[in-house]
């Protein structure tokens, strides 16, 4: 079969493409897809970073600002940049990625909204703390995991058990206490 | 051991249609996305740098024999052949965008191929464990390993609200993706799996053809994964990917037993018919391949076609790829020179197991 773009070179490429349902097949050679680039899948496809991008981009307009009172209001304004990396924060819209780990205090004013929207309406970490570097947060999660037993405990009447888990959270308080006194 | 060695030992155990449900899902796979603190990510960083870190991990865990995982070795992209790279990214070992643009990229594999840790890619790890069959808790059970083992020396940027901070806001907070690979053809045929792929979207879940997103799936093989990494924990994660994985195993289940009842014949030529084409031709394409691959798997599950060992469909879905069809030529290949080739190596793994058909 020959490529039904250029008819000359045998078509080595072969997708089906589904718009609204409606189903359109191409044929067509290596050469033929290199020059259509975006349109093939698998050869420099859309990215998920494109896709973020237009995301990020969303801000400013959420706010309710009409765009062109947006512009001027920018000018007039320091451009948030991430001061480690010198990622700005229009650089990061751009391209959906961030710079380095600072990245995310210097932006965090943005991010919670962001992530939110990428992440299932969550913002917050719950999962896996690293043992070293993290051991103070471990702690603050065993407080407040003993917190929520002592209030189930004084809602179930079980005072003594409730008084135990007291105690308990005294001395992990006291111990965060003294590291951070040392 | 050296690069030839990992690749002229082209099958992964991955491929080996081992492990739980292994006639359902082909893998399981879980990857961590890790960031060294204070150090730009590779998207804002020069190549100095990012290789002062391929040099640290050469050092420090190349030939090591000690930690979970004894005897990784490190590979530069920079070193490799690119059909060489090329063979590693259709194994699921690295990615495209590590073979192709990462300069300082490169990657420490163990000698089995279940482990790899991707330096230099989107983030600067990216750890990654692969296990035949419907394994998920293993192979997070692995990766979390290494992960730890790496922690003891390396110090990761991690904050208390956001978790472990990467480059691509997706994949903040456990840095977690899982995913699994399934082979679905009675719930294709049947129709009843764009019935079922909304819900599996409202659950946090994607899923999509193995050859990337919008495409149709090839071969009938799936992958679903998680989308949220923040927010909830490891555990849930993979707990809820399981419970889908295991509502679709039972669905393609009952689809297959209701093809058999209601449509024996049908199916059984469909097979055969597949099997035929693949035993005798002599070019054929990728994407034929592939659903005659399935098509033949199908028949072997559902005890059709006898003398033929399921895993054999699962390496020729690799070995038919066109970085392995050049490694086994061991030259660069025309499009229209690896359908011969492919042909061929098919007729000639299923001449292997089945001598009694002759030809």
């Amino acid at each position: 079969m020959l490529c039904q773009e250029c008819n000359e070179h045998p078509a080595t490429l072969h997708f089906t493409k589904i718009v609204n349902g409606e189903k359109i097949e191409y044929h067509i050679c290596e050469t033929c897809a290199k020059e259509k680039g975006e349109h093939i899948p698998g050869s420099n496809s859309f990215s998920i970073h494109q896709l973020l991008s237009g995301l990020l981009d969303m801000e400013p307009s959420l706010k309710g600002v009409k765009q062109s009172s947006a512009e001027t209001g920018k000018k007039a304004e320091e451009p948030l940049s991430c001061p480690h990396c010198g990622l700005t924060y229009a650089q990061f819209a751009e391209m959906g990625r961030f710079g380095c780990a600072r990245c995310y205090e210097a932006f965090d004013s943005k991010l919670d909204s962001i992530f939110r929207r990428i992440h299932g309406g969550n913002d917050t970490h719950l999962g896996k703390i690293p043992k070293r570097g993290g051991q103070d947060l471990h702690v603050y999660r065993e407080i407040e995991q003993l917190r929520e037993q002592m209030k189930k405990q004084i809602e179930e009447e079980e005072f003594e058990k409730a008084a135990e888990v007291r105690d308990k959270i005294r001395s992990l308080q006291e111990q965060l206490e003294r590291k951070g006194a040392e | 051991m050296t690069l030839e060695a990992f690749i002229s030992e082209a099958v992964s155990p991955w491929m080996k249609n081992e492990g739980p449900e292994s006639d359902i899902v082909i893998s399981s796979r879980v990857r961590l996305a890790r960031n060294l603190v204070n150090i730009p990510f590779p998207i804002a960083n020069d190549y100095e740098h990012l290789n002062d870190i391929v040099t640290n991990m050469e050092s420090n865990y190349s030939g090591k024999k000690a930690g979970p995982f004894p005897d990784l070795e490190l590979f530069r992209m920079a070193d490799m052949q690119s059909n060489e790279k090329h063979v590693l990214v259709e194994k699921h070992l690295i990615s495209p965008s590590l073979a192709n643009e990462s300069e300082a990229g490169a990657v420490l594999l163990n000698p089995d191929e279940s482990l790899s840790v991707m330096v230099n890619e989107e983030d600067h790890f990216r750890i990654q464990c692969l296990l035949s069959g419907f394994q998920l808790d293993e192979t997070f059970a692995n990766a979390n390993r290494m992960d730890d083992w790496l922690e003891e020396k390396l110090d990761f940027a991690f904050d208390e609200k956001r978790g472990y901070l990467t480059s691509c806001p997706t994949n903040v907070g456990t840095g977690l993706r899982s995913s699994v690979m399934m082979h679905l053809p009675a719930l294709v045929m049947t129709n009843k799996l764009n019935q079922i792929l909304p819900a599996i979207n409202q659950l946090g879940l994607v899923v999509r053809g193995i050859y990337g997103e919008g495409s149709e799936a090839l071969g009938n093989l799936f992958q679903i994964s998680n989308q949220t990494t923040l927010g909830k924990s490891e555990e849930d994660i993979i707990a809820d990917l399981k419970s889908v994985v295991t509502q679709l195993v039972q669905h393609e289940r009952q689809a297959r037993e209701t093809l058999l009842q209601q449509s024996k014949m049908y199916l059984e030529d469909k097979v055969y018919r597949s099997y035929g084409i693949l035993a005798f031709s002599r070019r054929i394409e990728s994407k034929e391949a592939m659903q005659r691959l399935s098509d033949v798997r199908l028949g072997i599950d559902l005890e059709m076609v006898s003398g033929l060992d399921g895993k054999i469909l699962n390496e020729l879905m690799v070995l038919t790829q066109p970085g392995f069809l050049q490694q086994y030529a061991g030259k660069q290949l025309q499009a229209e020179e690896r359908n011969e080739r492919r042909a061929k190596i098919i007729r000639e793994r299923l001449a292997l197991e089945e001598n009694k058909l002759d030809r």
